[in-house]
């Protein structure tokens, strides 16, 4: 099949290769002036956000991007060695889980007052940067408006058996049930949950929760709004048919999640992580998530988001501290009733 | 020193195991109940057998009737069908399932995964078959049609008999796939041990939760492994003297003609031409959506290297076991021999799992590095090279060694100018069966990469997962494409279809 040079020959450049990829792995790490970050937040969002910081203080920016939960409990296995800097969550309760680790150092002060006060904890050991709004996604072809129901919790009704989706897996799901976790407490929750065992089906991702309600192929399902106005940003390509739902009225359905941003209390660049922070929640940044094709929320005071969203004061969004909400209680709870 | 590299080696391909054994005894015997005892375990269980089960029969009925078809019958084309066949393979499981969920969004059924993944794996069943067939002497096939007995009966009491220890080995090869496949069940979203360790392993990380749902399908891998053993049974059916196999003379199929042609037309179909369709017509979406040929050339580009990094590194770890199971028989060699088969009978994400945490607290300066995901394509392929590698040995007798020791030649000098040339097209063929693997590897590189790595596999994923289905096409076409050759090879050598 191959002959002795040639196979010698390839077996070299392959471990030159090799060596150059190991190398790659190995670079900036030791560089004083690098701030490694961990990140579970959309990355475009993320990049958008911090465009500018490098330029304008000499501290380049090392990305890892991940899912909230594997990351979170990747830095409380890396303990102290952690390579992380600073930690930036899609949702909440992982940002939490390190918070109850006592991974996280204190925020400067003035970094949390750029954030309105209800999407920070009150320990004041990380901060929103983010926020996004639970959703009902439904097919108005199936499921009439009069028809709708008025709470989250009622889709563990047997009526909703086989009609209703959700992304079981992943941490936006898990996070609107830390939510309802903190709101309605354990017993309600367990019962919540295994009725929607029996009535979900369950997906991959809110993308193809959004579709499959789009295509009839459930009646409805919960996700974030911003899948649906990004959609519609696009015209329509994926969810043409879906409509939103919003609960509101305070019930655990409107449930408003908020991304986390903490600076771990192992870094041994506090200064340059705490900047980063206080860069992402400063007006400047949050007008550019506002503007962007992202269509989450601003949180910094005072900063409108995008237009095209319902304002956040209208959502009737539930009063939670979002530095209540349990990780791992979700995780046990929902092995318990066999959603994971 | 060779004895106690490859005792390194097979060490290393237990690690895995010794992982999962280690992690259930911290657990402990009441953190074991409530993790294993619950009734998501059972609906786990009962998906994972009945669609084991049921892609097994299939792929059985498939493979050995197409089998049957190119290598008894009359059927006109037979080598064009013989290629067509084999072609499945070029296309991976999770890219075959995408081509069928884009097309069908409500093919998310037990029926839709069952007909997915036996289309992907029949030929693993009918690679074995057809070099079964061609190993049997005609000649006791016409001696029981002389003496009476109908086409159907030969099949059934002749022919089936002596296909049975070539297509028990085709089922457990697609047993284990079908335990080990997560890409394209997670697709079609079918829920099976490995999708849901993968899911465990997005919640926790790597809490106690993965690793026994892990452990529950190692368990699963061993059964299949002792049921095989168990009913291949000790029956040989060599022929015992040289002799001169008689001419074949394929059965005429007369009015079946055509409905023949239309079955394997049909199962061709639906094997490639739906796959290879979809691919098509995604690509042309894809591209009007704007082809960032960059991203492409940059993701190719570290797929290759790592697939050729990982091809060297296992073919060099292959080397010494190879070596020790020719020259130095006996029940060591066999033990550190069967070791590296048994580590790599483990599915995927539970050695990336195991590295994961092994890499994590062992030797941390090397987490989410590449020679850790190296490690793992290692220990994954290794009997992909260490059979090749193996068969070489056997090829080059140990007289040329003893003549150039004779001549004064050093060991390193004989190993360099006498030994390695005889090996190379042995190394070459492991090495290459080994790049491939890689090529279209999913598990265990989602979760073990560094930091900023995309493969092929891994973009992919990406945008297909997110319903970017056109973006997803072109890493996909790219990886079938890489892929054909190796297919080729296979089609027309059978035989070799018994190691992959």
């Amino acid at each position: 099949m191959t002959t002795p040079a040639r196979a010698t020959a390839a077996a070299l450049s392959a471990l030159a290769l090799a060596g150059g990829l190991t190398a790659c792995g190995d670079a900036g790490a030791a560089d004083a002036e690098t701030l490694t970050v961990y990140s579970a937040q959309h990355e475009s969002l993320v990049r958008t956000m911090v465009d500018g910081f490098t330029e304008e203080t000499g501290i380049e920016l090392e990305f890892r991007d991940g899912n909230d939960a594997e990351l979170a409990n990747q830095i409380v296995q890396e303990g102290d060695a952690s390579p992380a800097d600073v930690f930036l969550t899609e949702n909440s309760p992982s940002i939490d889980v390190l918070d109850r680790e006592g991974l996280l150092a204190p925020l400067d002060a003035a970094t949390l007052e750029q954030v309105g006060e209800q999407f920070r904890p009150s320990s004041g050991t990380w901060t929103g940067f983010a926020a996004r709004s639970t959703v009902l996604v439904y097919n108005p072809a199936q499921l009439p408006e009069a028809e709708l129901p008025a709470s989250i919790t009622d889709l563990a009704d047997p009526a909703w058996e086989g009609r209703v989706g959700i992304a079981a897996g992943g941490a936006d799901f898990q996070a609107i049930v830390a939510a309802v976790l903190a709101l309605r407490g354990e017993d309600a929750t367990r019962a919540w949950l295994e009725g929607l065992e029996r009535n979900a089906n369950v997906y991959q991702s809110n993308t193809a929760v959004m579709v499959a309600a789009d295509e009839g192929e459930i009646d409805a399902g919960v996700m974030y709004h911003y899948y649906w106005y990004r959609d519609q940003a696009e015209n329509g390509l994926k969810g043409d048919d879906a409509a939103l739902h919003l609960f509101g009225n305070g019930d655990p359905g409107a449930f408003l999640s908020v991304s986390g941003a903490g600076v771990l209390a192992s870094s041994d660049q506090q200064e340059a992580a705490q900047r980063l922070v206080a860069w992402l929640t400063a007006p400047e940044a949050q007008q550019r998530l506002a503007g962007s094709t992202a269509l989450e929320y601003a949180v910094g005071t005072g900063v409108a988001s995008a237009e095209v969203l319902p304002p956040l004061d209208t959502i009737g969004a539930p009063a939670v501290d979002p530095g209540s909400l349990d990780q791992d209680g979700v995780t046990a709870l929902m092995q318990e009733v066999g959603l994971l | 020193m060779t004895a106690l590299l490859a005792a390194a080696v097979a060490a290393l391909a237990l690690v895995p195991l010794g992982y999962i054994v280690t992690a259930t005894v911290d657990v402990g015997w009441s953190g074991v109940a409530e993790l294993v005892f619950r009734p998501r375990v059972a609906d786990l269980l009962w998906n994972t057998t009945r669609l084991v089960a049921g892609t097994v029969a299939v792929c059985l009925v498939l493979g050995v009737g197409a089998a049957w078809l190119v290598e008894r019958s009359a059927v006109p084309g037979r080598r064009v069908w013989h290629v067509l066949l084999v072609a499945p393979l070029a296309v991976p499981a999770f890219v075959n399932s995408y081509a069928w969920i884009s097309l069908l969004p409500g093919f998310d059924t037990y029926a839709g995964a069952l007909l997915v993944v036996s289309l992907s794996y029949s030929p693993f069943v009918y690679l074995p078959a057809v070099a079964a067939f061609r190993g049997l002497d005609p000649a006791l096939e016409d001696t029981a049609r002389g003496l009476g007995l109908s086409t159907w009966a030969v099949f059934r009491r002749v022919q089936l008999p002596q296909l049975r220890v070539a297509v028990l080995g085709g089922g457990l090869l697609v047993a284990l796939h079908v335990l080990a496949e997560f890409g394209a069940l997670a697709m079609l979203r079918y829920p099976t041990f490995t999708t849901a360790v993968y899911d465990q392993y997005r919640a926790t990380f790597n809490g106690p939760g993965a690793t026994m749902l892990a452990g529950v399908l190692v368990l699963l891998c061993l059964v299949l492994l002792l049921a095989e053993i168990r009913l291949r049974g000790s029956r040989g059916y060599a022929r015992t003297g040289a002799g001169a196999a008689r001419q074949l003379r394929p059965v005429r199929l007369g009015a079946l003609t055509v409905p023949a042609l239309l079955a394997l037309a049909a199962l061709v179909a639906l094997a490639l031409a739906v796959p290879l369709g979809s691919l098509a017509r995604w690509m042309a979406t894809g591209t009007s959506a704007g082809l960032d040929v960059a991203t492409l050339a940059a993701t190719t580009g570290t797929t290759l290297a790592l697939a050729a990094a990982a091809a060297v590194a296992t073919t060099a770890l292959a080397l010494p076991t190879g070596w020790l199971a020719v020259r130095r028989r006996g029940p060591l060699a066999t033990l550190i021999e069967r070791s590296t088969y048994l580590g790599s009978a483990v599915p995927a994400i539970v050695i990336a799992l195991a590295l994961v945490t092994v890499s994590i607290r062992a030797v941390p300066g090397l987490y989410q590095t590449v020679p850790v995901l190296l490690a793992a394509y290692a220990i994954l392929f290794l009997p992909r090279a260490i059979v090749t590698v193996r068969a070489a040995v056997e090829q080059s007798p140990p007289l040329h060694d003893d003549v150039a020791a004779s001549l004064g030649a050093s060991a390193p000098s004989r190993l360099w100018r006498v030994t390695l040339p005889l090996l190379a097209p042995g190394i070459g063929a492991g090495a290459a069966l080994v790049f491939l693997a890689v090529v279209t590897e999913l598990t265990a590189t989602l979760l073990l990469a560094p930091t900023g790595t995309t493969t092929l596999a891994t973009a992919f994923w990406s945008a297909s997962s997110a319903l970017e289905y056109g973006a997803a096409a072109p890493y996909a076409v790219v990886m079938v494409l890489l892929s054909a050759p190796a297919t080729v090879l296979l089609s027309r050598d059978a035989r070799r279809g018994l190691t992959t």
